[in-house]
């Protein structure tokens, strides 16, 4: 969309990239005798590939999978179940980004609980949920901290917070998830044949091009960082092509004006000041080790887990497939619940509700119907 | 139990079918309640009549305020039913403790809103409940606007969509100013009466088939009700819908769609192919209509789907709105 109307440069200029890009999918094809897949490790991406018409414009050129890089969708269900059942205790207010408002636990939501009275509040950045703790100095404020690289240093920006203003009736709920952990064990289990990675832009703002030359020097899998906008996802997957044409496995950095070689050295020191590397579940694939980030025993003091406890009974088994989905075995709609049972107005997994998550992105961008 | 949420508010798939389910179904009204303004004969004229209430947080906005949108509001639905507005009444229901400063510029910009019209505000009606109870001040209008131009919705192939402007400035002026966002913009709200524009748009067309003022839900919401409601397939090009570069920033920074915001000084119109011009020149030649564009064409008369057509050259399908639209993690 443009603020000046009738100007039909990005336009002729995305169709034109567009047309490379179906040009070299079709040597890639004559080259391998299939069509080249590539996935794109962030739930921002699913959406902006949807939304924007790339994908639809590359079916039965390039196989575009999503991976596991939505918060929402990895997160395991034992960990929601908790987060929503912190709400049951008096004299609390749950602090949550607002996608998790609507997710599924396997008891309810925190739409429900609150909507039954319990205090939850949507707050667009966890230094909010500090202001409500200074607030409401008899009430225990919770945030819930999910996220990836992109969060965690928000996540430390709220505890610095905390801590200079000596706020002790604020913890987070850690369940922060890191993107390196998981694409090893992509890489490892092979599940799926991957010619690279379209990695997000957000992630690489913070952890820099670098950070991801492990995935060409150990993997031999090129990869790409690209930003959001049709542009620019089209020139990274150009850029995939060729790399993949050439069987040339290097990590490009294709958002420059925003991506560095090292990140944010600022970001990177917040994160590694109050948290340290954790185990942690991840949705449909388990226990990945080191593949999280949780508070240091010294700040145990901001730690919910460590404050509270909580009754989790055991997870409500359902058939969503976010499990498969998340790890690109199937497309949203191979689930027979998708559309059907499970809608954004209904969901049954989280992949549904997210606004990164793929089933949401199918179901918003997708449907034709 | 089923309970109300705060998705039942939005003006998407849960509002309609709210609305469908409760209020439709058991005022049994349905013909008259489907639009902005019912319409009615009371000889000899004929009238049409709206009423809404304005639960805006915060109260104050760049751009306004809840009196300027209560007014505003209410006269823009009586406008896009093709009616002159006359007369209104508000009633208020305050909060014990509200100051009283803040309500006389909030019912001063309802008088001057009004007055810019010439519409009068004739009856009203006060309530104050405890403290807590309401959120500040809660603002009901209703308006009654004697019918100029019967506009029979005749929509036909060919026929074009306009917007009067940039889409989603009232959203992102809201979601800036309850400062929850750490954003900082420049975007106000477009909060303003349509009439005078609207009157302009139609000296120069007879044939405008139909308008509507796309608020809570956006354009796309709006559009998908007109196609659902006439069975009729649109189809917009991304790239001419305007949208101001900064709430393209805001939204892009939050996973919001800019189709999906509210407006508060925008008239969609469909209108013939020929008379396309015309009701551009007319739109332009007023402020609030500099960045009117011809964003779309009806397809097809049966159907009903609302599509998009992306700059790369795709179409997809756009729906209600499903849910609360809620901002991304990162
Ligand atoms: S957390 Fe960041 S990397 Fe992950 S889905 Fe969201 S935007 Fe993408
Ligand atoms: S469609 Fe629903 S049930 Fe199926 S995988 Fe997606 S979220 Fe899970």
């Amino acid at each position: 969309m443009l603020d000046v109307m009738d100007s039909p440069t990005r336009s002729t200029l995305s169709q034109t990239l567009l047309q490379e890009v179906q040009m070299l999918a079709n040597q890639f094809q004559q080259t391998f005798g299939r069509m080249p897949s590539f996935m794109e490790v962030c739930g921002s991406h699913t959406m902006a590939l949807a939304r924007t018409g790339v994908k639809k414009a590359l079916e039965g050129y390039v196989r575009l999978i999503s991976g596991p890089g939505c918060p929402v969708c990895v997160t395991d269900q034992v960990t929601i179940d908790a987060m929503i059942s912190l709400t049951d205790g008096s004299d609390r207010i749950i602090c949550t980004f607002g996608d998790m408002m609507r997710v599924p636990g396997s008891y309810g939501t925190l739409m429900q609980a609150k909507t039954e009275g319990k205090d939850v509040r949507v707050v667009y950045s966890p230094v909010d949920a500090v202001r409500i703790a200074e607030q409401h100095p008899h009430q225990e404020v919770i945030f819930l901290g999910i996220g990836f690289e992109t969060t965690i240093p928000i996540l430390a920006a709220a505890i610095k917070e905390a801590e200079e203003k000596q706020v002790h009736n604020f913890s987070m709920w850690m369940s922060t998830k890191l993107v390196e952990p998981i694409l090893r064990q992509l890489l490892h289990e092979r599940e799926v044949s991957l010619d690279g990675f379209l990695l997000p832009g957000h992630v690489s703002m913070v952890m820099g091009r670098a950070h991801f030359e492990f995935l060409a020097t150990e993997y031999n899998m090129p990869a790409v960082i690209s930003g959001f906008e049709a542009l620019h996802m089209l020139s990274a997957i150009r850029h995939l092509l060729m790399l993949a044409l050439k069987q040339h496995a290097i990590v490009l950095n294709d958002y420059k004006s925003v991506v560095t070689e090292q990140g944010s050295v600022q970001a990177k020191y917040w994160m590694n000041h109050y948290f340290t590397l954790c185990d942690e579940a991840w949705r449909g694939i388990g226990v990945i080790s080191q593949s999280g980030m949780d508070f240091k025993k010294e700040y145990d003091r901001f730690n919910a887990k460590v404050k509270f406890s909580v009754l989790t009974r055991e997870p409500r088994r359902t058939k969503c497939r976010c499990g498969e989905v998340i790890r690109g075995l199937i497309d949203p709609p191979q689930c027979a619940l998708f559309g059907k049972a499970c809608t954004p107005l209904q969901p049954i997994g989280p992949c549904m509700v997210s606004s990164e998550g793929s089933c949401a992105a199918y179901y918003q961008y997708m449907r034709e119907e | 139990m089923e309970r109300i949420t705060l998705a039942h508010g939005d003006g998407g798939q849960l509002a309609h079918q709210l609305i469908a389910d409760v209020f439709v179904s058991m005022f049994r009204n349905d013909r008259h309640a489907k639009f902005d303004a019912a319409t009615f004969t009371l000889d000899p004229h004929e009238l049409a009549m709206t009423t809404d209430s304005f639960v805006v947080k915060p109260l104050f906005f760049p751009g306004g305020n809840i009196g300027k949108l209560a007014v505003a509001g209410t006269i823009n639905d009586l406008s896009v039913v093709g009616a002159i507005p006359k007369v209104m009444t508000c009633s208020f229901i305050i909060e014990e403790g509200f100051p009283i400063c803040d309500l006389k510029t909030i019912v001063q910009s309802m008088a001057e809103e009004a007055k810019k019209v010439n519409v009068e505000i004739v009856a009203g009606d006060t309530k104050v409940v405890e403290r807590g109870s309401a959120d500040g001040l809660y603002i009901n209008t209703t308006g009654i606007g004697v019918i100029s131009h019967s506009l029979e919705p005749k929509i036909c192939e060919g026929d074009s969509v306009i917007v009067s402007g940039s889409v989603g400035d009232h959203g992102v002026a809201i979601l800036v100013a309850r400062g929850e966002l750490g954003l900082v913009s420049t975007i106000e709200s477009d909060c303003t009466t349509l009439y005078p524009l609207i009157a302009k748009a139609l000296q120069a067309s007879q044939r405008i088939r139909l308008m509507r003022d796309p608020t809570r839900g956006g354009l796309a919401t709006a559009l998908v009700e007109i196609c659902e409601d006439f069975g009729v397939t649109i189809e917009l090009e991304e790239e001419r819908i305007p949208v101001k570069q900064e709430v393209e920033g805001a939204c892009e920074l939050l996973g919001f769609d800019p189709l999906y915001l509210a407006n508060e000084g925008k008239v969609v119109m469909i209108v013939p192919k020929e008379e396309e011009q015309a009701v551009l020149d007319a739109l332009r030649s007023q402020p609030e209509g500099k960045a009117a564009a011809v964003i779309g064409t009806v397809r097809a008369i049966n159907k009903g789907q609302l599509l998009l057509r992306t700059p790369l050259g795709t179409t997809r399908r756009l729906y209600r709105l499903t849910g609360l639209m809620l901002p991304r993690i990162c």
